[in-house]
This record gives structure tokens, C-alpha cells and sequence, in this order.
């Protein structure tokens, strides 16, 4: 794979007071992307904002598109074209992409959308935060394939987690979600953005063989089939029809059986390379406490208050929330009484958490509809509970 | 480990004044705030309020739960506010904005309003609380705050948002000297 460093003409280097939505434009412009397609919508305008002031400054190209089907259609455009895209949006807007985005997975298309999701279903709380768009991360677009989804959970993490993205996009061939919040998205924090030579960026493989032999997506070694830019000579057809290694249509059941499985064990296959936790205590704990994005935060606080009363409890955080770290878990459940599990929505991915503890050990959701945080003490509560 | 509340209506710059503060303490002093923020869908004119946690360590939860310290420049953020400030807490107002209901509180007030305008521009009302903030909480040192506004405030209105602060600053001095004397 290869790896560059970031071109300083994007990076903001300094020590900033930044929202987690201006921070995401920040991460991205680090990350080499160079064009950003959307149509704006609270809580994440404010990243729209911030693209269309700096990304010309930077020599990149900002379109405010008709609405979201076009937003996710340009994106894989300007993809193919060699530039590194992007686009933000909030619920109603990410149902609306989501027929473009099994397109671009179908298209193994490198790009990257976040979500500042806010409450649910419908319009909502356009305001007011939530996480009830993870299951949609997951599953949104019809059809079977793989989707990588990490959760930020502070304006640092939008920088930093976006540049990840980037590099897990080009490097997988396809589209990552940055899955915030309007927490994070709205919440403004000190980010630390450094030196460009200190940031690594990952570039798509390109394929250098003779212009008449090009096949988009016959897989190299590592699995991945390497891109070339529209527009530089070479004659190539992608469709969102089953297609072989040439991307011509064959509809049968062979191909799609190639197909599909290429889409979906490329990312299965390399799971532990993609996936990111960050555990603490979970080695000697009786119960713990799984999380993401914002609601990770919070639940720190409700683990320290049981520590400080005796009780043995572990933290996991998901970085990555899909692929979901299967192996983990299920080496985990064998171990402890219990897994609390506070999401801001009425139980999405403790249904996955669920069947990856296979029965081995208790399960608790600690719902929450919307509209704000946790209160800690409420999954406080939960894990005393839990650990009976 | 301390939580604020800055409060008022849209357009006064209440938002700008826990982005000052909030830069003021983690950027140029090395620790760590988390700044939010909740208005209605007005551009100006409906209530506005924008909080501050501020700490040594990372700051966990997000949200203010009982500020100790209540910075209010309307009415109608006073009315809303003020229940929820913590017993000891210190609560600042606009003198001539807000007319307290109640004198069972401490109250630190400043003309912030009209002393912006005394200097030329209404705009710059928050400049002067917020150099009065400073001078009664001592949040932070007052250099830290000035460092903090470039790139929050217009470049070229610069200069007047510092003798804005200055004025609030000094103000504020006096009204804890005469404290000290009674």
C-alpha cells in the first residue's frame, strides 16, 4: 500500500478551538481530498461551510449539488476522475444516498461520507443529536456487501478519524462512513492539527500495464483491483449490473456469486486489519461496557463511578463499528458476567453485540431515544445492575 | 472542574463569548474545555445560550449540569437561567437589560451594553462582559483572553474589541475594590 505524506497545502498545522463539523473538512482536506459534493443539511452544514470556503484554496473543486441522489452520484464521478471525494449530510439526506452509495460499493468506489446524525425517524430533531442511523450504516442500500463505519467521538477524532477514512477507502476500494453526531458535530474543542510530514496518507493503487488490457476489477494479489483516472486514455465500462473482472454485465448466477462474495470478503478478509478498539480493564472485568462515538464518553464516566465503588468493570470502545469486531467479542463473552451497552437509540448495534455473544453471557441495552446524551448515571445504574 | 453558562439573545455574540473563553483556556492555556451551544431557529433575536465545561483533565460529559458562574444579557435569559444556577454560584448581568427579581443572590452587573455604545458600536457589548467576566471569576488571566481573539473577531474591528474588554476589565477591578472596601 502505498503511503504518502499529506500534502501541507491542506493541513491546517496549529492548535485550534474547532467544532467536530469544521474539524471533519480540516480532516479530509489533510487527507488530500480535493472535492466535496453536497447538498446541505443540519446538523452538518457547518462542514459544507468550511469546504466551500477552504477546499478552493487548496486547488479543490466544492459543488452544492440539486439533493442527496446527485450528491452521491457526483461523488463516485469525481472519484473515478483520481480526485478523493467527500460529502456530509444528517438523516433524511443519508436515506436519500443511499441507493448512489451500493452504486459506489458496487463501483468499488473510494469515498468517504460522514453523518452527523440527529434523532429519528423522518425529519426528527434536526437540532438535536442521536444515533439511530447505525443499523442504516450497515445495512441501507439494498443487496449484499461491506461498509467500513468509524465513530469519532470528539472534534480531535473528526480530524483524525477522517484522515483514517481516507486511507481506508482508497486503500479497500470502498465508500467509508464517518458516523458522528450533533454532539460532536456542534461541540467545539481545542484540536491539535499537526505537520503535514507527521500526517500519512494512503493513495489508490493505480494500474500501469498496457492501455488495452485494463480490467476495473480484476483483483490483484491483495484482493483489490487497482483504479485508473477517467480520462487518461484508457477504455473501460463500469455498471451497477452484476459485472466480471471487465465491469460488463453477465447476469447469471455464477457471477453474481463471484460478485457479491469479492464486494463482501474484501473487507471481511482483512477485518482485523481494519477494525480499531480501544479497551481498558476489560482483562480482569466482570461487566463491560461497550460504546461509540458520544455516547463513549459519557459511559467513562458511569465505569468510574462503579470502579470507585469496588465494582470490576471494563470499557470497549468501538472505533470501528463496521466491520463489528466479532472475534473479540466472542473471546470476551466467555469471559465476563455481562455487556452494558448504551447507544442513543432504542437498541441497534447491541443486537450485533448480542449475537456475537452467542448466549455466553448477559447482554443490556441502555437505550436512549434522542435528543441529548446519556445520563451516566442512568448507565450506572444499568451496570450495577448487571453485575449482580 | 467548572461549568459556565453565557446567555442572552441571537446577535448579542453570546456564542463568540464561550468560543473566546473556551479558546482562552485550552488553546492559550494548555487545558481543556468543551464548548455547546443551543438557539432557536432565529437569526437574531430569539434566546440564545452557549455553555462551558472547563477542566484540567479531559472533559467526559459533554453538557453543563449546575454552572457556578451565569452570565445573563437579556431579560428573558435571566428568567430562564437563573433557577439553575448553583447556590453559591456568581451571576453577571447586563445593568441596564436585566432587572433581577431577586436579591438573594450575589449579583455582579455592568453597564456592558451601554458602554459599547459609549465606544462607538453596540456590537461589541459582549467584548465588554466579557472583559468584566474575567476581571470578576478570574477564569482566566486577561492576556490569555485577548490572545484568544484573533480569529474570532473581524481582523479590522480588532483594536476596538480590545478596548471593549479593557473597558469591561477595568470596570469589573473596581467593582471588587469597592466590594473589598464594604
Amino acid at each position: 500500500m502505498k503511503k504518502n505524506k499529506a500534502d501541507p497545502k491542506g493541513v491546517l498545522t496549529g492548535t485550534h478551538f474547532l467544532d467536530g463539523d469544521f474539524s471533519l473538512a480540516e480532516g479530509a482536506l489533510a487527507a488530500g481530498c480535493r472535492f466535496f459534493g453536497g447538498y446541505p443539511i443540519t446538523p452538518s452544514t457547518e462542514t459544507a461551510e468550511r469546504f466551500s470556503e477552504r477546499i478552493p484554496r487548496v486547488g479543490g473543486v466544492f459543488i452544492q449539488m440539486e439533493d442527496e441522489l446527485g450528491t452521491m452520484a457526483v461523488l463516485i464521478g469525481a472519484s473515478w476522475a483520481g480526485k478523493k471525494a467527500m460529502s456530509v449530510t444528517s438523516g433524511p439526506g443519508f436515506s436519500l444516498m443511499m441507493e448512489n452509495l451500493g452504486l459506489a460499493c458496487m463501483l468499488e468506489t473510494p469515498l468517504v461520507l460522514a453523518n452527523v446524525q440527529r434523532g429519528g425517524p423522518s425529519t426528527g430533531l434536526p437540532t438535536l443529536t442521536g444515533q439511530q442511523d447505525m443499523m442504516q450504516a450497515r445495512w441501507g442500500s439494498h443487496g449484499d456487501y461491506e461498509i467500513i463505519a468509524i465513530s469519532p467521538d470528539s472534534p480531535q477524532e473528526c480530524f483524525d478519524f477522517t484522515i483514517e477514512a481516507f486511507n481506508l477507502s482508497e486503500k479497500y476500494r470502498v465508500p467509508v462512513l464517518v458516523m458522528t453526531d450533533e454532539c460532536v458535530g456542534h461541540m467545539h474543542e481545542k484540536v491539535v492539527i499537526p505537520p503535514a510530514e507527521e500526517i500519512e496518507v494512503s493513495e489508490r493503487k493505480l494500474y500501469k500495464g498496457p492501455k488495452d488490457q485494463y480490467l476495473p476489477f480484476k483483483p490483484d494479489k491483495d484482493g483489490i483491483p487497482p483504479m485508473v483516472k477517467a480520462g487518461d486514455g484508457y477504455q473501460f465500462h463500469v455498471t451497477g449490473l452484476t459485472h466480471d473482472e471487465r465491469g460488463y454485465p453477465v447476469i447469471n448466477a455464477e457471477c453474481q456469486d463471484w460478485c457479491v462474495r469479492h464486494l463482501v470478503d474484501k473487507i471481511k478478509n482483512n477485518a482485523d486489519d481494519i477494525i480499531q478498539i480501544e479497551e481498558d480493564q476489560t482483562d480482569s472485568a466482570e461487566v463491560v461496557v461497550v460504546s461509540y462515538g458520544i455516547s463513549s464518553r459519557v459511559a467513562v464516566r458511569a465505569v468510574n463511578k462503579a470502579r470507585k465503588e469496588g465494582l470490576k468493570v471494563g470499557n470497549l470502545r468501538l472505533i470501528t463499528v463496521w466491520p463489528f469486531p466479532e472475534k473479540r467479542i466472542r473471546k470476551l463473552a466467555k469471559d465476563v458476567k455481562a455487556f452494558v451497552f448504551p447507544e442513543i437509540n432504542y437498541g441497534q448495534v447491541v443486537h450485533e453485540l448480542e449475537r456475537c455473544a452467542g448466549g455466553q453471557c448477559k447482554v443490556v441495552g441502555v437505550p436512549h431515544m434522542g435528543g441529548g446524551v446519556h445520563n451516566p448515571d442512568d448507565i450506572y445504574k444499568v451496570i450495577k445492575e448487571a453485575a449482580k | 472542574m467548572t461549568e459556565i453558562r453565557f446567555s442572552g439573545y441571537g446577535g448579542q455574540g453570546i456564542i463568540r463569548c464561550a468560543m473566546i473563553a473556551g479558546k482562552a483556556f485550552s488553546v492559550v492555556e494548555g487545558k481543556h474545555t468543551t464548548m455547546t451551544q443551543s438557539f432557536g431557529p432565529e437569526a437574531r433575536g430569539g434566546a440564545c445560550s452557549s455553555q462551558l465545561v472547563a477542566s484540567d483533565e479531559r472533559v467526559l460529559y459533554p453538557y453543563i449540569t449546575k454552572p457556578e458562574v451565569l452570565v445573563c444579557m437579556s431579560q428573558e435569559a435571566y428568567e430562564k437561567y437563573e433557577p439553575n444556577l448553583r447556590e453559591n454560584g456568581t451571576l453577571i448581568i447586563d445593568k441596564d437589560l436585566v432587572k433581577p427579581n431577586s436579591q438573594k443572590r450575589k449579583i455582579y452587573s455592568v453597564p456592558a451594553t451601554r458602554f459599547a455604545e459609549e465606544l462607538g458600536n453596540r456590537i461589541i457589548a459582549n467584548l465588554v462582559m466579557m472583559g468584566f467576566f474575567t476581571a470578576i471569576t478570574q477564569f482566566v488571566s486577561p492576556e490569555s483572553m485577548k490572545k484568544a481573539l484573533p480569529g474570532l473577531v473581524p481582523d479590522r474591528y480588532l483594536d476596538l474589541n480590545y478596548k471593549a474588554f479593557d473597558k469591561g476589565y477595568e470596570y469589573g477591578l473596581k467593582v471588587l475594590e469597592e466590594e473589598k472596601k464594604s
